[in-house]
């Protein structure tokens, strides 16, 4: 199984990870900088990255992903799978269980009794718990003994690794929150800024949106971790001034997502005081192609909807032709360096579940004008093309953001040179990702042509993020325009083929269905245009050792193996 | 005088109330969406369980009482208790910020010492280095130290903080390695060495900010210099053989300073308001950069008590500024 | 709140400058000496607005500023918006005097560009804030009703904080404005208005100030008993006498918006990143301030130019309109 054997190579990995003959506390203070400052650290009180990853310090789970995106036991003895016997068959079912003699920050001891508290947290109706997502299908959460949670499920889930795995679903202490359940879980202030965790450091002192002060867990597991005696977790600021304060005047050791133009970046690298670090998951800057009507003339409860198709893309040459007049690699160059890569897939990651697709990868204007001509789009004089009266003009809508505002440029130019019109528009984030049913310009509601934005999955699994584009997902006026097939994409065999992934289990198989349905949305349809797949660059100090950086999971997870190099 | 202060005092809490309203009613129209931040991993339905725990689900004028009471009724108890032990708030809901669910006095206190610290300072450096430029300015009107002055406050006012802010930064923290380039909020100062730590990391935002203070106050003190320097006093006072420097720092100064002193305390309350830009370029973690981090967030209770807590200190200082002249100047009368 | 508030003038101040200042217009002062040919008042001004070198200066290369903003796309005919990918990241050379930017666009065109939108910002808010100051202050020192409530009004909008105002307006008015005039001129306006309503109150309360003692003054008495209407009054004697605090006002508010501007493009308030301003540009440049130096001084230097030579004009203009200080 492949699992298992990313699992083993990643169990040596750990095993071999430098120990540099390091005593508890030996090296001193270490310090981090976020450009985004933590405000709270309860990652079920808040899903921002800066809370969860901040949490992580201090929080762990039963099991995280490493960097290659295999399942590491942390609480856990193992991680349950078909194999071990710790899933059930009929797949409704995970059985979890402890490692022996663990201890929380406060000396008391780490039962089952917590994690099932962990899950009653959450799964509080009125809690508001972001990551209720985790727990999304779960039935009930049961100690069998102390040492052994089992988790069941209201039907089989081929991927039960939901609740309880990776940096956004840790386990909490049952008796610190015992009483902010549900509406009062805002009220515990003390909890959600200081909580007692199993993570090798504990909070000293949390200034929220600022700093966190902590040292190391004197109960950690593992005897001779952490390496360092403290730890400064600065929050706030700006990429480029958090980069300047590792690599260039070496205040810092380590700073998080530095997202600067490359020649930015190369120049504080330069300064020999940090290196940056890159690493890729699934977070995917692409296009999406409306396939509905988004004309203002349309009434408000029929615009963008399937009641109208689109007049021109749904023409597929149209789409196509956009595709192949885009040159990805430039795009990559100029708006990421080191933290991105051409990509035509919308799951581009884990490597089992992601297609060899590569043909939009050329740029071909000769090859694009020519299938527009083909398929009766003629130029007119201003050079834009036309067919039946319809001018092949697009409005292009993104967030407010340099580097996307510089993609939509581009593009801009490539499209006016096959005959397409593009005017260009962008939203303040905070609008455009703002879900606000009364706006008209979120990026749900799609009043526009076509929209740019990025996105991604949580975990390795890819199933939940391609159901996303079946037809009942559509935004619509009758669901308040919620949903999440932005698009409007609409085929009756993809929603077969993904009800078809939902009942099989078999690794192998799994993975051919979700290429299948990757290409089914990007090659054989262009509804979705994939740009780039974003990676993560961070840096840290050419003193700091032991960074591994992992995009599946907290950047911060395997912070207890950090020490800090002899000669420098 | 004191009717005039009693109703000065009257009429500004029907202006709270008034602008309290203003505040929020600008806030609750503004768009966005406190849930933006939030990953699009995060399913919409999960988002929307989230708004109502935060409140969002209210109607809008329930909300604004329970605003008010909290402002005006519960956090005062709460500062009460704090001071004397009591417990009058006790078991009360108090303003919870909606990023760090976490009472917003609580944070706001928690900044107020950093923004203190710096923008006082720099308050301070500026008013001293700008009187003595003012009065020189004018007492040698057209001179050269006067087109200097002029000039170097021009730059003051000209050059915006986000540009000299990075460049002092790049010449002083990157090349030249003398100050951190952050700023270091945990920093306590116990010794000497703690304290030139401290100095060295407000050398730079200080100047900054006080070069603007400096160019602000200097213009005023010199305008208010020339005015005072042609009237007849300053004649007659000259003629019965006073010196010159009788004349200039004790007859001439104390009436100029009249308006220039109203003019420094109505610039307090932007202490407390902080230096929104220079702060967020030197990352101190003042009001100011906890204003424009909740802004971005959608924080509407922090932005709201923040910015109700600045028009209650413009409010308050302006009326202190009209007392302080009517004292200072026996030509104002009140009635 | 870094702005520059110019000036934060209070109103016993006012009353006070009001007080010592002297008439300027009026031949009732009567301070024409016999031996002297009458010369015209403006010829005063000019010739003291000439004796200050600094105002001279400043108000040569502000004109030459905009000349150079409005005028330049004539001569220099690069597109801003033209992308060159072959040229990217470039030094200044004869093609592109300044450089060019991370897309390969001519830092110059996207200069001018951004000057024309920095100087039509500076100058339009400018506009709207010295005629609302300029209304609120006659009306609430002419008449003494509306006066307290002009004057809360006037503290309610100082207390009032800017950047919520803004992200307001941005959502009530932005889709209607769009809809008239199109994107960029919607959020030009928008700005405009932003910038113009958040500003007005120093010009208000000099100018009450002002009318405040000059309704006192006999020659308002003497024209009051001949029967001069209000309007009459207002436009006739008044606001005559007021343009000098305005003047200078106007220049200041010129600075103050264009910083305001640039102040709120780095916030990601103001302009969106693909329409070039000065500030826009020179909040782009900050990342590269090491690797291209250029591209963060040439915004830098036009915009504290630009903010420099209006403000030593408005001094010049000051220190001409001011009667006391001419002639000496």
């Amino acid at each position: 199984m492949k699992i298992k054997t990313l699992l083993m190579g990643a169990l040596a990995s750990t095993a071999l990870a430098p120990m540099a003959m390091a005593e508890r506390g030996s090296d001193g203070n270490v310090s981090i900088i976020y450009w985004q400052a933590p405000s709270i650290l309860n990652p079920y009180l808040s899903a921002g990255t800066k809370d969860v990853e901040s949490s992580s310090l201090v929080l762990e789970p039963l099991g995280r992903y490493d960097e290659t995106g295999a399942l590491v036991p942390f609480l856990a003895t193992e991680i349950p799978t078909l194999e071990n016997g710790g899933v059930s068959e009929d797949l409704t079912t995970i059985t979890w269980k402890l490692k022996p003699d663990l201890l929380w920050s406060d000396g008391t001891a780490v039962t089952s009794a917590d994690v099932v508290f962990t899950a009653e947290y959450c799964m509080h109706p009125e809690g508001g718990c972001a990551q209720a997502a985790k727990f999304e299908g779960v039935s009930k959460v049961e100690a069998l003994d102390d040492m052994t949670v089992k988790v069941t499920f209201v039907e089989p889930k081929p991927n039960p690794y939901g609740p309880f795995m990776g940096a956004q679903s840790p386990i909490i202490q049952a008796a610190q929150f015992a009483d902010c359940l549900g509406p009062k879980a805002p009220e515990c202030t003390e909890a959600n800024f200081n909580p007692i965790g199993t993570g090798p450091f504990v909070v000293d002192e949390f200034k929220p949106n600022d700093v966190i002060t902590m040292s190391a867990n004197q109960n950690y597991r593992d005897p001779d971790k952490p390496a360092f005696a403290t730890l400064t977790f600065k929050g706030g600021g700006d990429a480029t001034a958090a980069g300047r304060a590792v690599m260039e005047t070496g205040e810092y050791d380590y700073a998080w997502n530095l997202q600067l133009a490359p020649e930015v970046i190369s120049k504080m690298a330069e300064a020999g005081k940090g290196t940056p670090v890159s690493a890729f998951g699934t977070l995917v800057e692409r296009i999406e192609i409306n396939m509905t009507d988004p004309s203002p003339d349309l009434p408000d409860d029929e615009r963008a909807t399937a009641k109208h198709p689109h007049p021109i893309l749904s023409d597929r040459a149209v789409r196509e032709a956009l595709s192949m007049a885009i040159d990805r690699d430039l795009l990559v160059e100029i708006g990421y360096g080191q933290a991105g890569r051409a990509t035509c897939n919308m799951v581009p990651a884990p490597a089992m579940y992601a297609s060899d697709n590569t043909d939009c990868l050329k740029q071909d204007i000769a090859a694009a004008n020519q299938m527009l001509d083909d398929a009766g789009w003629v130029k007119g004089a201003d050079g834009i093309r036309t067919k039946d009266g319809m001018r092949l003009s697009l409005l292009y809508q993104t967030s407010t953001n340099a580097v996307r505002q510089d993609f939509q440029a581009l593009i801009k130019q490539w499209w006016s040179e096959i005959g397409v019109e593009t005017e260009l528009r962008n939203i303040s984030g905070s609008v455009f990702f703002g879900g606000d049913p009364g706006s008209p310009d979120t990026f749900q509601k799609f009043y526009a042509d076509v929209e740019m934005y990025a996105n991604n999955f949580d975990g390795t699994d890819p199933e939940n993020y391609l159901a996303q584009r079946t037809c009942d997902k559509m935004p619509r006026p009758e669901s308040q325009w919620q949903g999440e097939n932005i698009n409007r994409f609409c085929d009756p065999a993809y929603d077969e083929l993904i009800a078809e992934l939902g009942r099989t289990g078999e690794m192998e198989k799994r993975s051919e269905i979700a290429k299948k349905l990757n290409d089914m949305l990007t090659k054989d349809s262009y509804s979705i245009l994939p740009l780039v797949d974003r990676g993560r660059v961070s840096a840290h100090s050419n003193s700091l050792g032991g960074v591994i950086l992992n995009v599946w999971d907290s950047e911060l997870w395997n912070v207890a193996d950090w020490y800090r190099l002899e000669d420098s | 005088m004191l009717t005039f202060t009693i109703r000065r005092l009257a009429l500004a809490v029907p202006t709270l109330v008034f602008i309290a309203l203003v505040i929020f009613l600008l806030l609750e129209l503004a768009p966005g969406d406190p849930m933006a931040q939030v990953p699009l991993t995060v399913p919409p339905e999960v988002k929307e369980k989230m708004r109502l725990a935060l409140g969002l689900g209210e109607p809008m004028h329930v909300r604004f009482w329970k605003w008010i009471v909290q402002f005006y009724w519960i956090e005062p108890q709460v500062l009460i208790d704090h001071i004397f032990g009591t417990q009058f708030a006790e078991g009360k809901l108090r303003m919870i910020s909606w990023q760090t669910r976490s009472p917003v006095m609580d944070i706001v206190a928690q900044r107020i010492p950093q923004t203190l610290w710096v923008v006082g300072t720099a308050y301070v450096v500026g008013i001293l280095i700008a009187i003595p430029i003012g009065i020189y300015s004018a007492y040698r009107q057209y001179s050269w130290f006067d087109q200097l002055g002029t000039f170097v406050s021009m730059v003051g006012f000209s050059v915006p903080p986000f540009f000299s802010g990075v460049l002092v930064i790049v010449i002083f923290s990157v090349n030249l390695g003398w100050f951190p380039s952050i700023y270091d909020t945990t920093l306590q100062v116990v010794d000497w060495d703690s304290f030139v730590r401290q100095l060295q990391q407000m050398i730079m935002p200080v100047m900054v900010l006080a070069l603007q203070i400096t160019a602000q106050i200097s213009r005023f003190m010199r305008s208010s210099m020339l005015d005072n320097l042609n009237q007849d006093y300053v004649r007659t006072a000259r003629a019965k053989g006073l010196g010159e420097y009788t004349v200039v720092m004790l007859h001439v100064l104390r009436n100029s300073m009249i308006p220039v002193v109203t003019v420094i305390a109505l610039g307090v309350p932007a202490i407390f308001g902080g230096a929104i830009i220079t702060e967020q370029v030197f990352k101190v973690n003042g009001i100011g950069h906890l204003l424009i981090g909740a802004i971005q967030a959608n924080d509407l209770p922090m932005v709201q008590t923040l910015a109700f807590i600045f028009a209650i200190l413009i409010v308050l200082f302006n009326l202190i500024a009209d007392v302080l002249y009517g004292i200072l100047d026996p030509r104002i009368r009140y009635d | 709140m870094t702005e520059p508030r110019h000036d934060p003038v209070k109103d016993p101040i006012d009353t006070v400058a009001a007080i010592v200042a002297h008439d300027h217009t009026t031949p009732l002062g009567g301070d024409a000496q016999p031996d002297r040919p009458p010369r015209s008042q403006w010829l005063d001004v000019w010739d003291q607005f000439k004796s200050h070198k600094g105002a001279l200066c400043g108000g040569i290369i502000f004109i030459l500023i905009v000349a150079g903003v409005f005028l330049g796309p004539l001569f220099w005919s690069i597109d801003p918006t033209h992308i060159d990918i072959r040229a990217r990241n470039q030094g200044p050379s004869l093609t592109h005097p300044f450089g060019t930017d991370q897309l390969g666009r001519d830092i110059m065109a996207r200069m001018m560009a951004g000057g024309q939108t920095s100087v039509s910002v500076g100058i339009a808010a400018m506009a709207l804030a010295l005629f609302l100051g300029s209304f609120v202050g006659v009306v609430a020192g002419f008449f003494r009703r509306m006066d307290g409530l002009l004057m809360r009004m006037t503290d309610l909008f100082l207390a009032l904080p800017l950047l919520p105002l803004l992200l307001v307006m941005m959502l009530l008015f932005r889709e209607p404005l769009n809809a008239a005039f199109g994107p960029e001129q919607g959020i030009f306006i928008l700005i405009v208005c932003a910038i113009g309503i958040t500003s007005w109150m120093p010009t208000a309360r000099i100018v009450r100030g002002d009318v405040l003692a000059l309704k006192e003054r006999e020659f308002v008495l003497a024209a009051r008993s001949i029967g001069t209407t209000n309007s009459k009054m207002i436009t006739r004697h008044i606001l005559p006498n007021v343009l000098s605090p305005i003047m200078v006002s106007a220049t200041l508010g010129i600075a103050n918006a264009i910083i305001t501007e640039s102040a709120l493009s780095f916030l990601g308030l103001g302009f969106p990143p693909d329409f070039p301003t000065w500030g826009r540009l020179l909040f782009d440049g900050t990342d590269y301030l090491q690797q291209y130096p250029e591209r963060v001084i040439w915004p830098g230097v036009a915009i504290s130019l630009t903010v420099l030579s209006v403000n030593y004009l408005g001094d010049g203009l000051r220190d001409a309109l001011d009667p006391r200080i001419r002639g000496r």
